[in-house]
């Protein structure tokens, strides 16, 4: 299962970066949100596959016990994923407003920062 | 007592920043919590500094959890002293804020964003524990991305978008780098990390995981394959927005290099710390050459940002305490350095009507000659004329090399001093000797009363610390020198972190599994 996983998270780290390669950014945008999600689901990985072991410490003990999951990888995620959400909705916003400024989404035309002539 | 102390950092930006938000719609107001904040910040971070260089490393577990298990703020030397230096900065740029920022950026919040950006800056800087580190980054990343579009010009946006996509592939390499360490050592906890680390079996995964962290600080310090971002955004923004981001932000990426670099990854020096060494001298190339191929002022001061990252990652891939020690002195130096060269920048701007192409700029020297002998102080230093302090931390940098015999990035490093000197005597040519295009220069005294004296106080403040460092080093040096004995030898941070006896981890289970796990 952990191999399965494993190549899932390749499969979508190829794919995000065969989307970074794009001149139009909200393909780049896409490439980021699949880098994300590969991301999160490598941090659950590294935590080790425990299906079906919540991790409740049973009664009278003071420690979680051994093969249970680990709570941290999935607190992690979490954190993750909300710091994600609130980058990415601001980095939409800000492409929206780049294409009712610029006119454009084609990283290769976007040169009003550096104009060609300056250089 | 001593953990608000050390908490201080986070807390006193972070009150500040709050406070502003509730005072909304009162600008003026606004502006003078954020001046009070930032006086407070850096009274508490001289304190925090004293304290450190009286009593060693001082620690604060927050929530009271027992070091490896909670999140722990680490106050060494460095941290200590990068945040006083950080609260220096912030109080120059927020002083300049006064006469540069307008109603509009300042309507639309730019003071709580500036307080939010010295949170993440000096979390950075405190926290002992690498998760932590990634959510200050995260924080200094969102405030950043306000900070650049705030004002929503055209090239603005556009700097914002690259600035905006480079980073978030480069948060999602360190989260996944921060992950895959976890995986191998079972910690976060930076000093319980030294200690796991040289008991991984993998050497090889411990290595890949290392190149994974150079690349994503290395994308925030902007070193050579990833500086691209830079030079198209930092001129953009506000004039006091592209100070403090050139004075600090990088540096933090630079900073994250050294702790991790000194504290974590040292077990197989010689694969990362030769990365290390590539990048420095390919950075400092790069950065020389392209300031040299504009014809404006503030790109070409953005290109400059890049050179002189390459100088202090050659400091830390040659990692002698010399050499950590002339990173040290280096951070130091180039915060204060470029901060005021982009607040000078500004100032040439205003006077020469908007515009820094060198075309547009001249006759400085007849209109404002205070102000030229002001800006010569950061730019000399830049150079690294003595007796500045570009002078003693290059110095210190190219000891270093030649104590290692590693001639070719000192004669690198040689070289792109050459190029920057060509480049300061270029910027002085056309900016203050040259006649002026359109005739007459305005002078300062063109700015208006106040805004004239909180444009000009922060250069005056920032250019004599600069003279300071030059004519009376041995301060800094030693300070420096204390930073970088703590950096080389980390037992007495791991030791004041996790307790006077380390806990030697039990690793569970043959060679061949890669998980360490501490039986409880």
């Amino acid at each position: 299962m952990e191999t399965i996983m494993a190549f899932a998270v390749g499969g979508m780290v190829a794919g995000a970066v065969y989307l970074f390669l794009s001149r139009q950014l909200l393909r780049v945008l896409f490439g980021v949100i699949l880098l994300s999600n590969a991301v999160n689901v490598a941090i659950l990985l590294v935590g080790r596959l425990t299906p079906g072991q919540a991790p409740l410490i049973g009664q009278g003990q003071e420690v979680l016990g051994q093969g249970l999951a680990n709570p941290l990888p999935q607190a992690l995620i979490l954190t993750a994923i909300v710091i994600g959400f609130g980058l990415l909705s601001f980095v939409l916003a800000l492409v929206y407003r780049g294409y009712q400024e610029l006119g454009t989404l084609d990283s290769s035309q976007m040169r009003t920062a550096e104009p060609e002539d300056a250089v | 007592m001593i953990a608000w102390l050390v908490a201080a950092p986070i807390l006193v930006p972070l009150t500040t920043a709050a406070l502003c938000a509730v005072f909304w719609h009162r600008p003026a107001l606004q502006r003078v919590l954020s001046l009070g904040g930032s006086t407070l910040l850096l009274i508490l971070a001289g304190l925090l500094l004293a304290r450190v260089m009286e009593g060693g490393v001082q620690v604060a577990q927050m929530g009271s959890w027992a070091a490896p298990f909670g999140i722990t703020l680490v106050a060494d030397t460095l941290s200590a002293l990068m945040i006083l230096i950080a609260a220096v900065m912030a109080l120059a740029v927020a002083v300049y804020a006064l006469g540069d920022v307008d109603a509009v950026r300042e309507r639309g919040g730019y003071h709580i964003i500036f307080q939010v950006l010295m949170v993440g800056v000096c979390g950075s800087f405190i926290t002992g524990d690498l998760f932590n580190l990634y959510v200050w980054f995260e924080v200094m990343l969102i405030s950043s991305f306000v900070l650049l579009s705030l004002g929503g010009t055209k090239e603005q946006i556009d700097g914002a978008i690259k600035y905006a996509a480079i980073n978030l592939i480069a948060t999602a390499c360190f989260l996944l780098a921060v992950a895959l360490l976890y995986g191998v050592t079972g910690t976060l906890n930076m000093a319980d990390l030294a200690v796991r680390v040289p008991h991984v079996a993998n050497k090889g995964l411990v290595s890949t995981i290392a190149v994974l962290f150079i690349i994503a600080f290395g994308m925030k310090a902007a070193v050579f394959p990833f500086f691209f971002w830079l030079p198209a955004a930092y001129h953009t923004p506000a004039v006091a927005v592209q100070a403090i981001f050139a004075g600090l932000l990088t540096k933090v990426g630079v900073y994250a290099l050294l702790r991790c670099f000194t504290l974590i990854f040292t077990g197989d020096m010689g694969w990362t710390h030769g990365i290390l060494m590539w990048i420095a001298g390919a950075t400092m190339l790069t950065g020389a050459l392209g300031s040299l191929a504009v014809r404006d002022l503030r790109r070409a001061l953005s290109w400059q940002v890049v050179a002189h990252i390459g100088y202090m990652i050659m400091g830390l891939a040659i990692a002698t305490p010399l050499a950590i020690a002339g990173t040290v002195f280096y951070l130091v130096h180039d915060i204060v350095v470029k901060t005021n060269l982009f607040l000078g920048a500004g100032v040439v701007r205003r006077l020469s009507g908007g515009d820094t192409s060198y075309a547009r700029l001249g006759g400085l020297f007849t209109a404002a000659p205070i102000l030229c002998v002001v800006l010569f102080v950061p730019l000399a230093s830049l150079a690294g004329f003595p007796p500045f302090s570009g002078f003693w931390s290059k110095l210190l940098l190219v000891r270093a090399g030649l104590a290692v015999e590693n001639w070719a990035i000192v004669a690198v490093a040689l070289v792109t001093g050459l190029l920057t000197f060509w480049l300061v005597g270029r910027l002085w040519a056309e900016m203050v000797w040259k006649a002026n295009p359109a005739g007459e220069a305005l002078g300062t005294a063109s700015l208006g009363g106040a805004a004239r004296v909180a444009l000009i106080a922060p250069l005056v403040l920032l250019s004599s610390i600069t003279v300071t460092i030059g004519l009376y080093a041995e301060p800094l040096m030693r300070l420096s020198a204390m930073a970088a004995d703590g950096l080389v030898d980390p037992q007495a941070y791991i030791d004041a972190v996790l307790g006077a006896v380390p806990t030697t981890p039990t690793l569970v289970g043959a060679a061949d599994t890669v998980a360490i796990e501490v039986q409880p």
